[in-house]
């Protein structure tokens, strides 16, 4: 569930499979568009869902990722509580489903080699399974619960799966500054079932269109979490990640730090690894 | 402390020596320590029932669990070892080491080998596990059943777009711990464990197989299994020791089980089934667990989830099978989750039988406390025990435990 957070929106949207009369009245659609928008100008949701497609274009064929993280947990008092992970990422060659990532984690110790896999889909439920070091067991664990929050943390588990353009609507609002660089300001309102968000204001750099910070409202309307992205590094000549990722929760005054390790890319992860039967095996 | 004697480690332990020159460490990595070590207290309200059993009320233990991980090859192969060791001065036999873990573990693109000593779990079901069957309970630690011995083990997996195939030859069998005669949960006759008598002429040296394939179908996780070997449940033999007392000795039959559990998984409910056929224990017969679990998650406007779980039990063993208490059960438990920074949470849950009524109640709580610490209660009760029914003569033995642990 835990796979490039935040980071990615995958256009795998063409998969639904057609019938040419439909395909047709489609084209007629579409092509009506088009000649709409050319008389009318693009439609700010036309300008949303451009800039996803174009976030999405520049981070396909990454291949694989791994990087290890380190998890800060601090609470209204400033208390703090540490978390560190392993997380891999496949990308799915497929375009009916989004990626398959897998997360170890190391401390705090009582829960060290719990380990989770999960299969990002567009619109369904994720496929997700729990490995429980002490007992050896594997169990498929539902995943309704989107809205939740992961291992105590201001990130809920939606907030960190690979996102995929076709789990939202697009909305583009502005352009304006954001620190030294000019951004997008798009709004996205996710289609998927059980999420804890009306909707989701992302502000995306035009440079190099990697999102800086979003902020989140909850299911009342109200701004409940804002995420801050920094310290971008660029992989292969193409692929940028943040190394840096806040999360501070208005309502409740807690926040969530993580940081990156480098990542690494391509070191040719095995397919086969991201399967159930092999969460036993890890360690 | 006495370890248990004659393990049967040979064959896996001389395979486990081949590895450092084959598998030169071209990548070593560096060797993890980690573990836990525990204090706990064992509080029973009620008196001893037994002549000649401790009268302590409050029973505290100590169990060291280090555990050595030495990854080799980028991680390609890996070297595992969990000794165990439980220090419990009312109960002599309690008082045991182990190794958990001794294993050389190989991962290939498509397939997998795990050699020497380890850990295997079956199945899908929280009441009870059926299907469950390479390890031995280590019944001393908790009357749950969860707590398993190191099982001495050849395993290969395959792995395929038709599933996963697993293959496993065990070579030699742990016999069950029992409590020691003068301790709590000893049961209404001391167990005579060191005298156990088996089918076959091999006794704890018959080696045994096990086929497994398992396999994911959309929203549905299945798995087949067969074994053939020991039964890690021994019937329990009323005989008459030399001093005249009456005492069970353990008997293990050999035993053929087909397995198959299955998972349904959908939005917020989970379908579950466990079902076996044995051969080998009396007649031929079938067992099954089949629930559900259903999860209310953010109750209340809060973080924490409720999970709430129901299953039916059914055993159609006769008399010459080892006695269960899940005949004709229903259980019923709840789970807690906070989803706090602490990881809290809370389980309880009751088997009933649906003819007597002998109801056994379960209740576990844990909770984080600091980065190294973690605290854990756990209580086991039987109410309306009937006579002759599982729990006779263990009704004074309830108990509330409490642990404290040290993770490094």
């Amino acid at each position: 569930m835990y796979r490039r957070p935040i980071l990615k929106l995958h256009q795998r949207s063409k998969t639904m499979k057609t019938s040419s009369a439909f395909n047709t009245c489609i084209s007629v659609l579409v092509l009506s568009g088009i000649t709409m928008a050319t008389a009318q100008a693009v439609t700010p949701e036309d300008k949303g869902l451009e800039i996803a497609n174009e976030i999405d274009r520049r981070d396909l064929g990454f291949g694989d990722s791994r990087t290890e993280l380190k998890m800060l947990l601090t609470n209204r008092h400033g208390d703090k509580s540490v978390r560190k992970l392993r997380l891999a990422t496949l990308e799915n060659q497929d375009t009916d489903a989004g990626d398959k990532s897998l997360t170890v984690f190391s401390y705090p110790r009582d829960i060290k080699g719990t380990a989770f896999l999960s299969f990002t889909k567009i619109l369904d439920p994720d496929d997700q399974w729990l490995y429980l070091p002490a007992l050896k067991r594997v169990k498929r664990i539902s995943s309704a619960n989107k809205s939740g929050p992961f291992v105590g943390s201001e990130f809920a588990y939606e907030d960190l799966v690979s996102f995929e353009v076709g789990k939202y609507d697009y909305k583009w609002l502005r352009d304006e500054p954001c620190g030294e660089l000019e951004c997008f300001v798009v709004e996205r309102f996710p289609k998927y079932e059980n999420s804890g968000y009306t909707r989701q204001t992302v502000w995306v750099d035009k440079t190099e269109y990697r999102i800086r910070k979003i902020d989140f409202y909850d299911r009342k309307e109200s701004l409940l979490k804002t995420l801050n992205q920094s310290g971008f590094a660029q992989y292969l000549e193409q692929y940028w990640r943040p190394l840096k990722m806040v999360m501070k929760n208005h309502q409740t005054g807690k926040a969530t730090e993580l940081a990156f390790s480098p990542y690494e890319f391509r070191r040719g992860v095995n397919e086969n690894d991201f399967t159930p039967n092999r969460l036993k095996r890890l360690k | 402390m006495k370890p248990k004697g004659r393990y049967p480690y040979a064959l896996p332990l001389a395979a486990l020596l081949l590895i450092p020159g084959n598998a030169a460490p071209t990548s070593a990595g560096e060797l993890e320590i980690g573990g836990s070590v525990a204090t706990e207290i064992r509080l029973f309200p009620g008196d001893a029932s037994y002549n000649g059993q401790d009268r302590s009320r409050l029973s505290p233990s100590i169990v060291v669990v280090p555990e050595f991980i030495y990854p080799l090859n980028d991680g390609d192969d890996t070297l595992t070892f969990t000794p165990f060791a439980r220090f419990d001065p009312h109960d002599e036999r309690r008082s045991h080491v182990d190794v958990r873990e001794l294993a050389w573990v190989h991962l290939d693109n498509s397939w997998d080998t795990t050699v020497g000593i380890g850990k295997v779990f079956w199945g899908v079901t929280e009441s009870r596990h059926l299907v469950d069957i390479i390890n031995q309970t280590d019944a001393v630690e908790n009357t749950d059943g969860e707590d398993k011995l190191g099982q001495p083990l050849i395993n290969a997996n395959f792995i395929s777009d038709w599933g996963s195939f697993g293959v496993f030859v065990l070579p030699g069998f742990r016999e069950r711990t029992f409590a020691d005669d003068e301790a709590r949960l000893r049961g209404p006759k001391p167990v005579q464990a060191d005298d156990a008598t088996y089918d076959s002429a091999a006794e704890d040296k018959h080696v045994d197989f096990a086929l497994r394939w398992s396999h994911t179908i959309g929203d549905i996780d299945i798995g087949i299994s067969q074994f053939h070997g020991t039964s890690r449940e021994p019937v329990m033999a009323s005989v008459t020791r030399s001093d005249e007392a009456s005492v069970f000795r353990p008997h293990y039959d050999i035993i053929d089980q087909s397995g198959l559990d299955a998972q349904l998984t959908s939005g917020s409910w989970l379908w579950k089934l466990e079902a076996i056929a044995r051969a080998g224990q009396g007649e031929r017969f079938g067992a099954s667990v089949a629930g559900l679990e259903y999860t209310f998650y953010q109750v209340a406007e809060s973080a924490a989830d409720i999970g709430v779980l129901a299953e039916y039990l059914y055993d159609g063993r006769d008399k010459n099978a080892p006695a269960t208490l899940a005949n004709n059960d229903v259980f019923f438990g709840a789970r807690m989750t906070l989803n706090d920074e602490q990881d809290s949470s809370l389980l309880a849950g009751a088997v009933i039988d649906n003819v007597t009524q002998e109801t056994f109640l379960s209740f576990e709580a844990e909770r984080r406390l600091t980065d190294h610490w973690k605290a854990e209660v756990e209580a086991r009760w039987a109410v309306n025990v009937p006579e002759g029914g599982f729990f006779s003569g263990a009704e004074n033995d309830d108990f509330l435990m409490m642990r404290l642990a040290r993770f490094f």
